[in-house]
Formats: structure tokens, sequence, C-alpha cells
């Protein structure tokens, strides 16, 4: 039973991994579904530029700041569980609890002033707000380990460092993935909004459509972007819940805490 | 746990130096060697950057100047967290005094375009004070209540230092200025959209979490749909909603007249609401989840039929649970709201992206600083009230 509804799952992803990828390389094929959405012979396929290159812009922003903000984070989270860092680990939670409350429109728009226009502050926002899901998540994996773990890690004569490398990274890994996850949800939405700030992505496709008032740009960028963030956040759960199941259950039930949610942006 | 008391206790032992201070101290110090305030011709004329020692009247230079040795000397030398937390608050007000101050004295009489705002000297200063009262509340242990006693202190601080025109040669304060009608308007729409779309998804999201977490059947499916909801990025959301809300205005009748457009605030509500109906129906099912079966056991045997154990045991234990779902969809809605601007939804996004347009730093921040404000006040509210409705249930 539950095999199957995993299947399905799995069909219905790679379905639209398959359309996502078809429009995307052919978009003008689809133009039949959406002229329908346009009027007065306004064209239905977005033509400022192809949509696979904006697609591809969108992502290498969205992958280069998260993969920053993820060894700054993990670097950060990894001292301040630390001896020497601990009297930072008060602050530094604290710091994160504040920080997610800002919502990531304003650290885009508030990084206008500081970066210009264009792919600075887009990139700023996305590599600060990116630090606070996977600095918190690496946070509770390295200190909510199993306490026995770590005494036998240290039992067997294992060094700090092997004990961090070999132990307690691994065993925290699941959750880390989970927070990279949260971090690249996040910025692909901010990445959108980055188009009105003149950085080259998706949010470019819906900005125009909204501008000319053409349905067909609005939904076509929305529908891209969407499935895309859909499917990246998937694949991210899907790796995590792999670890998570390889390291045993003990990880996995520290997963499901209720505020783990919320992530949109 | 180990490590971290590994941690306190060699921390304990070893450190002399505070380095946590020294950060703070750094931050401030450092403030002094960057433009406190800018001044410039006209709205977006690029400005000129004045230093500390050149934007203030001297009196009032020393008094700031003295305030933040003071904090310096706390943070580097006092291990008391009431102390810093003292002195960390007022260099905060010290800085917002004389950010006002730098206004008043660098605004030139004969130029009513001129603009003067507080540039990064300002706000690194500031972050470094912030930085210090943060920690010292964190180790005070501030209850519930001394953290909203503090929240409106500020407030009342901030809106008092407003009402007295303090503030009134800043830059962001002659943007609201312009457009007072409009910016209260905006904050109307502001709030209508982040709590009225939650107040419509905690009435849809309670009866759903409670059926998923009374039909096993149901509950996986629904979380599944509404996690990919939440996955789909804000402005796509907002858009993909635009093209089925245009064609219920246009075909259903009586849908034009109830205020569904196809852009505007129907589509921005209905995105918010789809977006808190994730935290609010997970949290239900969690909160339930996770009332011991003893409970529920002892309460069936009260005699307490289904629909008595739900409302009278079940829930009020699943609170505290189902405050922090509120929680979550709130802080997000007010955060989401912004973007609404971007369909002509209203809200602080209205001035945050005219000011995008215009490349108008004020009209930005006069965007951007309120939401920021109202999330953040948001927390501090919800979190105290999760705190005080879980004691005693563990």
């Amino acid at each position: 039973m539950k095999r199957d509804k995993i299947r399905t799952g799995t069909v219905l992803r790679l379905l639209a991994f398959a359309v996502l990828l078809a429009f995307l390389l052919a978009p003008d094929r689809f133009a039949g579904l959406l002229t329908p959405l346009t009027n007065n012979g306004a064209p239905a396929i977005y033509n400022q530029g192809t949509l696979l290159d904006l697609t591809l812009s969108h992502l290498f922003t969205v992958g280069l700041s998260t993969v920053a903000a993820a060894i700054v984070a993990i670097g950060l989270a990894i001292f301040v569980t630390r001896p020497a860092g601990a009297e930072f680990l008060a602050l530094s939670r604290a710091i994160v609890n504040i920080g997610q409350t800002f919502p990531p429109v304003a650290v885009l728009a508030l990084s206008v002033p500081i970066m210009g226009f264009g792919e600075g502050p887009t990139r700023m926002a996305l590599f600060l707000y990116g630090l606070l899901p996977i600095f918190e998540n690496t946070l509770v994996g390295l200190s909510t380990l199993p306490p026995a773990v770590v005494e036998t890690a240290s039992a067997m004569g294992m060094t700090g460092r092997q004990r961090l490398l070999k132990v307690e990274l691994p065993l925290a890994m699941p959750l880390i993935v989970e927070g990279i996850r949260l971090s690249t949800v996040i910025g692909l939405a901010t990445a959108t909004i980055g188009s009105t700030v003149a950085a080259k992505g998706l949010g470019e496709v819906i900005v125009a459509g909204l501008l000319s008032n053409n349905l067909a740009f609005i939904v076509q960028g929305g529908v891209i972007t969407g499935v895309l963030a859909v499917l990246i956040s998937d694949g991210f759960e899907a790796l995590a819940h792999r670890m998570a199941k390889r390291r045993g259950a003990s990880s996995e039930a520290r997963q499901s805490d209720p505020d783990g949610q919320g992530s949109s942006a | 746990m180990t490590t971290l008391a590994n941690a306190e206790t060699s921390r304990a032992a070893t450190s002399r130096i505070d380095r946590f201070g020294v950060v703070i101290a750094a931050f401030l110090i450092g403030a002094l060697a960057l433009p406190f305030a800018t001044l410039r011709a006209t709205r977006i004329a690029s400005g000129t950057g004045l230093r500390l020692f050149d934007a203030l009247p001297a009196t009032t230079m020393v008094a700031v100047l003295a305030v933040l040795a003071a904090t310096i000397g706390a943070a580097l030398a006092s291990r008391r967290p009431a102390v810093r937390l003292a002195l960390g608050a007022l260099a905060l007000a010290a800085l917002a005094l004389a950010a006002g101050a730098a206004g008043a004295h660098l605004m030139p009489d004969d130029n009513p375009y001129a603009r003067v705002a507080p540039a990064s000297g300002f706000w690194v200063a500031l972050f470094g004070a912030a930085m210090l009262v943060t920690d010292a509340s964190v180790r005070l242990k501030l209850g519930p209540a001394g953290r909203i006693v503090a929240l409106v202190i500020t407030a009342t601080l901030i809106v008092g230092l407003f009402a007295s025109g303090a503030w009134s040669h800043l830059s962001i304060v002659a943007e609201y200025r312009n457009r007072a009608d409009v910016f209260w308007r905006e904050t109307i729409n502001h709030i209508i959209l982040a709590a009225g779309s939650l107040a419509a998804a905690i009435a849809v999201g309670l009866p759903l979490g409670i059926l998923a977490y009374e039909i096993k059947a149901v509950r996986d499916p629904l979380i599944n749909v509404l996690n990919v909801v939440q996955t789909i990025p804000s402005m796509a959301l907002f858009g993909i909603l635009i093209a089925p809300l245009g064609w219920i205005a246009m075909n259903v009748p009586g849908a034009h007249a109830l205020g569904i457009r196809g852009i505007g605030m129907a589509p921005a509500f209905l995105a918010l609401f789809l977006y808190s109906l994730l935290p609010m129906v997970a949290n239900t099912v969690v909160g339930l989840n996770g009332v011991s079966r003893a409970v529920v056991d002892a309460a069936r045997g009260m005699g307490l039929t289904g629909r008595q154990r739900l409302f009278q045991v079940e829930m009020p234990l699943a609170l505290p649970v189902l405050l922090t779902g509120i929680r979550i969809a709130l802080v997000q809605n007010i955060g989401l709201a912004t973007v609404a601007a971007l369909i002509g939804g209203g809200g602080f996004g209205v001035f945050l992206f005219q000011g995008l347009g215009q490349t108008a730093t004020d009209l930005i921040l006069l965007g951007a600083l309120p939401p920021v404000a109202l999330a953040f006040a948001a927390a501090v509210v919800l979190d105290a009230i999760i705190e005080i409705s879980g004691r005693g249930k563990a």
C-alpha cells in the first residue's frame, strides 16, 4: 500500500519534470495552449530571451548563494557547538530566531541601497537569509545527538576532530540537508522577486506579464517557477529521507518537529 | 548535549576575556570610522557621508560618544547581564536620538529638498548595541510577561520619538509625510491581507486538521498537497491565481460585485490563505497526536463522548502546538503580504516596490521596515502567549 503511494508520487514527479523540460526546450510547441490567455495578438511565449536561459540563471543564482550560505552556516554552527565558541551559542540562537521573522523580500529590498541593482542584492539577500535555516538545523543536529553515541566515540579514543567528522556531522546530516532544502526553497522564491531589482531570472517573465497585462506570460512564469521549486524541494526531501534511513530511526524521529515548517517567501 | 555541557564548563574555566564583548566593542568602534549620516541634495541624488564627529553638534556628539564608551566598557568588563542590558538599551536610545539630531543639524535651511538619512555607521552601531541587548536578555531569561513589557516600552519609545518630531528632519519621515494618508491605508490593507487570510485559514484549517487526525486516509494526501502549495514561490502563486480568479470575476454572476478580480487583493488573499493552511492543518494533527493516550483513556473512562473529549480535553492540551502554527503562519503572512503589491494587492509592498522603481532608498525603507517591525512584534507576542499556554501542560 505504502509502496504504491510512493510510486505514484515518483511517476507524477517524473512526468512533471519531463513536461517542464519539453516546455523549456521547445516552448513554441506549447504556444497553442497559452494563446487563449492573450489579448490583441500579444505573443503567447515570453520572447525577451529564452526561457531555458532564464531558468538556468535563476538556478545558478540560487545555487551559488545557497552553497556559500551552507559553507558559512555549517562552519558557524560547528564553531558555536565547540568549547571555543560556546560564548556565542545563546546569542546566535537568538539572532537566528529574530532573523527568521524578517521577510525575505525586505532583506532583498534593503540590500539594494547597499549593492545597487542587478544580481548583487539578490545574491546578498539569498546568502544572508539562506544562512538561517541551515545554521538552525545544523545546530539542532549537532546539539541533540544521543549522548551515548558521543561518549562512546570519546571512549574509543577519538579526538575532537575525528568525532566531529566521523560521528557528529554524519549523524546530523539529514537535518542539515533539510536546512539546505528550506534555504533553497526560500531562495528560489526570493530570486523570483529579484527580477524586480533587475536580476536575471524567471520572475522576469511574471513581471513582464504583469506590466503588459499578458496572462500567458504570468501563467508560464508562475508554473515554471512553481514546478521547479516543488521538484527541487522533493529531491532534497528524498535525499534527507534516505540519509535518515541509513542512519537509523533515531535521527529520523527528530525531524518531525512542529516548528519546522514555514518556508515560503 | 554532552558537547554543549563540556563547552560550558571549559568556557567558565579557561576564558578570561569575554570574546563576545570584544566583538561588540569592535562593532561600536568600527562604526565611528564609517559615515554616520548621509546628506543628499534631493531624495534620489547621491550623497556625501558624514562621520559622527561631523554630523552632530558638539555637545550632542560628546554625549553620544560618552554613552558608546560606557557601553563598550560594559561589554568588555562586566559579565552581569543586567548591566549590559541597561547600557545596550541606553546606547540604542542614544543612537536613535543622535540620528534625529543629525537630521536637524545637517538639514540646510535654503534647500527643503535636501535629505538626511542615517548611514552605515549608524546601522553598524545599532546592530552592535542590539546584539548586546539580545545577548543580555537571553541570559537574563526574561519571562513571557517581561518580553511583552519590553516590546511595549520599545514601541512606545519609537512612537514617542516619531510623534515628538525628534526625527522630523530624517528622510524616511519626509517620505512618510508626503504620503501619510496612503501609508495608513496600505497599513490597513497589509493587516487585512496578513491577519484576514490567517483568520480564514484558522476557520478552515482547524476542522481540516481534526479531520486529518481522525481519518488517517485523509492525512497524508492532504498534508502532501499543502506541502506542495507551501513550496511554490509567492510571486508564482499570486500569478497563477490571477487566471482562475479573473475567469470567475467575468463568468460567475455576483463575483465581481463581491470584489473578486483577476488582480488586486483577491488573488493575494487567496494565496496567503493557502500558504497558512499547511501550518494550521499540520500543527493541529501534530498537537492532537501529542496528547497522551492515558489522558484520552481517562476522559473516555469518565464517560465523555468523542465530541466532548475533543473539545474539552484534546484541543486544550494541543493548544500550544496550535498556537505555534498560528505564529508560523502569521509571521510568514506579514512578510508575504509585502509581495502582494506586485499584483496590485496593496500593503507596505506598494512603497517598497515604488522605492525600488525610483531608486529612492528612503521609500524602500518606508516599505521594508514596517513589515519587519510588525513580523517581529507578532513573533514576540505569540511566543509569549505560546509559553504561557504551555505552562503546566508539558
